[in-house]
């Protein structure tokens, strides 16, 4: 295992810039996820890293060495892809000999090391079966067995839970966190979904647009989002218009005066706010912010409830409360009280329609 | 309701009739052609008066069948293995490669199919006799000659059945080869070629398949005395009209039909064609 450090990393196709400026610095046995929407530059950053593609600008290092140069097949890196790509004309084992025949590893080790591996992921047993005869689960096992057989310095996982059935998703990610963890692998992996990104990473990479958004742990990301993009994507916001008037103080443009968390920002700005972050209530709350609303809509999604309520004419927050037996049930059409601390509400510049 | 069900089963009745219809169509020329070999009398006229195989040893002590045989033979399986080596790569440049004039060339590389054999033969000939004139070489009517133009017909089977394996092969899987240490060479020779090879092996069959049956384009490039099969065929049918030239066809379904028989053992055609 090893450390990966991405310097300056770009890449662009005429105009169109994929990647841009990308810095990272992984740690020997950190799991990295690059968390972005569908052509935010995610799965390109990988491929640079794989050898797939050739960056315009920047460097890569694995380890003590420089392979931004390198082809993909002398760098030792194991790449799980999203469609698994396994040999189809090669049984399990082969598969996963692949890459330790490329290696020339001992031939009287091969089988004893195909075998460890294969134990590894739970399937000592379909050694002997081809790839067609296994079902998803199991040939995402395959397609992971044969990354880790060559022992790689990097472990690169291209969004390779999104083939598999959403119950199955969840155990499985959760298995290759452990994996990681035991084995001490230092590994980047590219995903779009959110709960996955948060369930194995030690640190989050968001990306949008080709850009690093921002990296942190998983409480960085949700506490201290650092724009409005991230505010939106990691968890969920609602986002007020409106303008920021210093002293942690905010005007929708609703005309709602607001406590909100002093910052530099001031002029045309957004306020996001978490919806599980306020109160609801049917007296005053004694918070910071107190306000009255209507409610005027309301999801019933089982262990919580999801509220719309309109606070004046220009501005509708989202409260979600836990469905407790003895909790609230407001109504569509109820007034009720909608309550928050100071520290809840975070400002960014820009307006929220505007994309980031 | 009741008249829902009554369409639903006259629609399965006629789509079953006119399937029926088109299998008739394509069988029975052949089951007929099967029958009148084993007829005994020499002017086949209905009903037949008994039933031999004393045709199937005419049809072999002829040595213009025996030698067209081999000369369709050698002819059929040097064009497909010359059309694999320069059909498999030109089917990997167009499936892959985004080169100026791509589905120019690909259209081109199909185009012996549509061209009447006829016409083919024509131009192949006078393109031979030029070259001949031009270089001395003595191209004309020889067996390298014959060869050159049946790659012609041979490889747009090729292109078209390996560029089907290709259009569904995940080319993540030769990218997980070049991950796992193998350099592209291996990566293809191990990963790639064996993906592909239900095309390739389909493609080289229908190719030699149709090499070996041609005959408006082997008439022109052939020189006095020498014979391919088909030729050898024609020629027997000018002068007589006995069931030797059935039990022929006979041995040759035959041949073809082990031929595809034991290649769907291996490839599974009809996941390729």
């Amino acid at each position: 295992m090893a450390r990966l450090e991405l310097h300056a990393l770009s890449k662009r196709y005429g105009e169109f810039t994929a990647v841009s400026d990308v810095t990272l610095d992984v740690a020997d046995g950190e799991f990295l996820v690059l968390l972005g929407p569908s052509g935010c530059g995610k799965t390109t950053t990988l491929r640079m890293i794989a050898g797939f593609v050739t960056p315009s600008a920047g460097a890569i290092r694995i380890g003590a060495q420089d392979v931004t140069e390198l082809p993909p097949w002398k760098r030792n890196s194991g790449l799980v892809f999203q469609s698994y790509a396994l040999f189809p004309h090669l049984t399990v084992a082969q598969n996963v000999a692949f890459g330790l025949e490329m290696r020339k590893y001992p031939k009287s080790d091969l089988a004893a090391r195909v075998a460890e591996v294969l134990k590894l992921v739970r399937l000592g047993q379909l050694g002997e079966r081809l790839p067609r005869q296994l079902s998803g689960g199991q040939q995402q096992r395959v397609a992971l067995a044969r990354a880790l057989a060559i022992r790689p310095d990097v472990l690169l996982l291209d969004e390779p839970l999104s083939n598999l059935d959403a119950k199955l998703r969840e155990e499985v990610r959760v298995e290759i966190r452990e994996l990681q963890r035991q084995l001490g692998l230092t590994t980047v992996m590219v995903t779009h979904d959110q709960e996955e990104a948060l369930t194995v990473a030690d640190r989050l990479v968001v990306m949008a647009e080709g850009e690093v958004k921002q990296i942190g742990t998983q409480r960085d990301l949700y506490e201290r989002p650092a724009n409005r993009f991230v505010a939106g994507f990691v968890g969920r916001s609602t986002f007020l218009d409106g303008k920021a008037v210093g002293d942690g103080a905010f005007v929708t443009s609703g005309g709602l005066r607001l406590r909100c968390s002093a910052g530099a920002v001031r002029g045309d700005a957004v306020l996001a706010l978490r919806p599980e972050r306020l109160v609801l209530g049917v007296a005053p709350l004694g918070l910071d912010n107190d306000l009255i609303g209507t409610v005027e809509f309301v999801s019933y999604l089982g262990a919580v409830l999801d509220l719309r309520v309109r606070l004046s004419s220009a501005d509708r927050v989202i409260v979600q409360v836990a469905n407790r037996q003895d909790g609230l049930a407001p109504a569509v059409g109820d007034q009720v009280h909608v309550g928050w601390e100071a520290v809840v509400g975070r400002v960014f510049s820009g307006d929220a329609s505007a994309p980031a | 309701m009741a008249v829902l069900i009554d369409t639903r089963r006259l629609g399965r009745w006629s789509l079953n009739a006119v399937a029926t219809l088109a299998m008739a169509y394509i069988l029975v020329p052949l089951v007929a052609v099967t029958w009148l070999a084993f007829w005994s009398q020499e002017i086949p006229t209905f009903p037949p008066e008994g039933y031999t195989l004393h045709w199937f040893g005419a049809a072999l002590a002829q040595d213009k069948f025996v030698n067209g045989f081999l000369t369709s033979l050698q002819v059929g399986v040097a064009a497909t293995l010359l059309g694999l080596v320069l059909g498999v790569p030109a089917a990997l440049a167009i499936a892959r490669r985004g080169f100026f004039g791509r589905a120019w060339i690909n259209q081109l590389l199909l185009m012996p199919l549509v061209v009447p054999g006829v016409v083919l033969g024509t131009s192949i000939y006078v393109f031979q006799v030029e070259v001949e004139i031009a270089t001395e070489i003595p191209i004309l009517g020889s067996i390298p000659g014959l060869i050159g133009g049946h790659i012609l017909i041979v490889i747009p089977w090729i292109v078209r059945l390996i560029g089907a394996s290709l259009a569904g092969f995940d080319r993540a899987i030769e990218e997980a080869a070049l991950n796992l240490g193998a350099n592209p060479w291996t990566a293809f020779w191990r990963v790639t070629l064996p993906s592909i090879r239900p095309g390739i092996v389909a493609g080289a069959l229908f190719g030699f398949v149709t090499s070996f049956g041609n005959l408006e384009m082997s008439l022109f490039l052939l020189s006095p005395g020498m014979t391919t099969l088909p030729i050898a065929i024609l020629q027997y049918l000018e002068w007589r009209l006995d069931p030797t030239i059935a039990a022929v066809s006979v041995m040759q379904i035959a041949l073809i039909a082990v031929a595809m028989i034991i290649t769907d053992r291996y490839v599974k055609l009809a996941r390729v064609v």
